[in-house]
């Protein structure tokens, strides 16, 4: 328990001592989506019946940053500590890969929390947001942000060198996270789109998030938890799978 | 049980390159042994395997008891391995890496123990330091700290003097020794043959992935019979008759390379016969370099023992 504890200890003083690129500047930038969009969009969407365009946005924008910074955070931690070699420190301690698993995706958890509650915490300053369900919120937060950290960690450990890991950042996470219905309800999509959209975890993740506030969404949010626990089981019956092998870190 | 490391038929190839070629070797408790050969001989291999670093593709080790693969946690917790390579996590001071290195293993309340090692390895002034900011020697002896905080039975250091100064080199041998004097079993690689015969108990040759000497120094230097004569004569010449034993001759010195000692007596005669003087007369021990030289440069070691079978 000992040796978990410390690497979740580890992790978290790792983003804490650089807090200011990677809690705070997440929240900022996702503050000017916010305000860009709502300005933008705010007289020509409607997305649910008399809920202001900017109101419907909020939710979708925590949920993507909460996401977005969990991915970010076991994968960059992963990547930089394979680049720079120290790695070689956990690879020599006792960790099980199950404590080395659960470490990181704890820490990307606890980092996607931070950034969520940061920028709702803005977010709620100005707007007016109601909130339906904390359950529901939270434990679509706690899904999808394990479920980014564990992908995350099959990205730090599958690549070899930074620009490998943006490429799956860029053409992995960004267009899954973009499509998934932040900045829209699928239900203003083509049929082929919208059916595409289905096939997105982070579509439900969003989805069912935003019924938490709005007591609406575009599916039952039962199934929506249901398929991103079973996306949150694959992934990390894949990532123990990689960490137990030693996958490209143990040669 | 008195082996501290037990490897046996290890075998490991990275694609078609093989890394190492069958590998037996007994490490007893308590031994101060060194791990010889050429770059790319196969011992930060079998360094890494040995440290669950890197996974073998057959063959079997054991630390202290436990196989490093089944038994992977005990193993690693009896086992302090100092990497070659200068690593470093640049987020924490030295007293935070050492802390978060001993917390891995699962000890809490170290604190006693990991200022003790600081101020061993002389890093009191540094140890609320970022990582970043130490010198190359000082990174060294983090490692070496980093290695200790479990107070592991066995440490393997994987060069861990290559490109250090004669200051810090001095120091850490001492610390090592004090270890290796405490009970600490320690392994060595090291390209520098002195520092291991001043050092070691026993060494193994590796060449190409194989062991191609096994033996204490002693053992090793006395396989290569004969020695050397360094003479300083007036006048500054050989005599005719010692021409075929000349080996060298630099400094006004001649080397002279003998067979064996009793060949010393027909050198002195010949001197006397030819009514040169010896000035200044030194006879040269082969050293574990020679020994080294001459195991790498033969190519019946090639294959050893075990793959021959």
């Amino acid at each position: 328990m000992t040796g978990f504890l410390t690497l979740l200890y580890k992790e978290l003083l790792r983003f804490w001592k650089v807090g200011f690129q990677t809690v705070f500047a997440p929240v900022v930038s996702t503050l000017l989506y916010l305000m860009i969009f709502s300005h933008v969009l705010e007289d020509h969407v409607q997305a649910y019946p008399g809920v202001p365009y900017t109101v419907f946005l909020a939710p979708g924008l925590v949920m993507m940053a909460m996401l977005q910074n969990a991915f970010a955070n076991s994968s960059s931690s992963l990547i930089q500590s394979k680049v720079s070699g120290n790695l070689v420190f956990i690879l020599l301690s006792p960790l099980s890969y199950t404590d080395i698993f659960l470490a990181y995706v704890l820490a990307s958890v606890i980092r996607g929390l931070a950034v969520g509650l940061g920028v709702y915490g803005v977010t709620v300053a100005f707007f007016d947001i109601p909130v339906h369900s904390p359950l529901w919120i939270l434990a679509f937060a706690l899904m999808g942000s394990a479920f980014l950290g564990s992908l995350g960690i099959i990205a730090g450990i599958w690549a070899e060198k930074f620009d490998q890991l943006a490429a799956f950042q860029n053409f992995v996470i960004l267009p899954l996270t973009f499509l998934s219905g932040v900045f829209y309800t699928i239900k203003s999509l083509p049929a082929f789109w919208q059916g595409l959209s289905h096939l997105n975890p982070f579509f439900y993740m969003i989805d069912g998030f935003r019924y938490g506030f709005f007591k609406a969404s575009d599916v039952s949010p039962f199934l929506s938890l249901g398929i991103v626990a079973a996306a949150f089981l694959a992934v990390s019956w894949l990532t123990l799978r990689m960490l137990r092998s030693g996958y490209k870190i143990r040669h | 049980m008195t082996i501290a490391i037990e490897v046996r038929q290890l075998r490991k190839h990275f694609g078609s390159v093989r890394a190492l070629g069958g590998i037996d070797l007994d490490i007893r408790k308590g031994e101060f042994f060194a791990l010889l050969g050429p770059n790319g001989a196969g011992k930060t291999t079998l360094i890494n395997i040995i440290a669950g670093l890197a996974l073998a593709d057959s063959g079997s080790v054991r630390v202290m008891g436990y196989d490093v693969r089944s038994d992977y946690r005990e193993a690693r917790r009896t086992l302090g391995v100092v990497p070659q390579e200068l690593v470093f996590d640049p987020f924490f001071t030295v007293r935070e890496t050492l802390t978060i290195q001993s917390g891995y293993y699962g000890l809490k309340n170290n604190a006693g123990w990991i200022e003790e090692i600081i101020h061993n390895l002389d890093l009191d002034d540094k140890a609320d330091a970022n990582m970043r900011s130490l010198s190359g020697g000082m990174k060294r002896r983090v490692l070496v700290a980093q290695a200790l905080v479990h107070k592991p039975p066995v440490i393997v250091l994987d060069e861990p003097t290559a490109g250090v100064d004669v200051e810090l080199r001095q120091g850490l041998w001492r610390f090592i020794k004090q270890l290796n004097g405490n009970g600490h079993t320690i392994v060595l690689t090291t390209h520098y043959l002195d520092e291991a015969e001043a050092l070691c108990s026993r060494v193994a040759m590796l060449k190409q992935g194989n062991i191609v000497a096994l033996d204490s120094i002693k053992n090793l230097t006395n396989t290569l019979s004969g020695c050397m004569v360094r003479l300083r004569l007036t006048p500054d010449i050989l005599p005719a008759p010692l021409q075929p034993l000349a080996d060298n001759h630099e400094d006004g010195c001649h080397f002279l390379a003998l067979e064996d000692y009793a060949q010393l007596e027909n050198v002195l005669a010949a001197l006397r016969a030819a009514r040169t003087q010896v000035v200044e007369m030194q006879v040269l021990q082969p050293d574990l370099e020679e020994v080294f030289m001459k195991i790498m440069n033969t190519n019946q070691a090639l294959e050893p023992p075990a793959t021959a079978r």
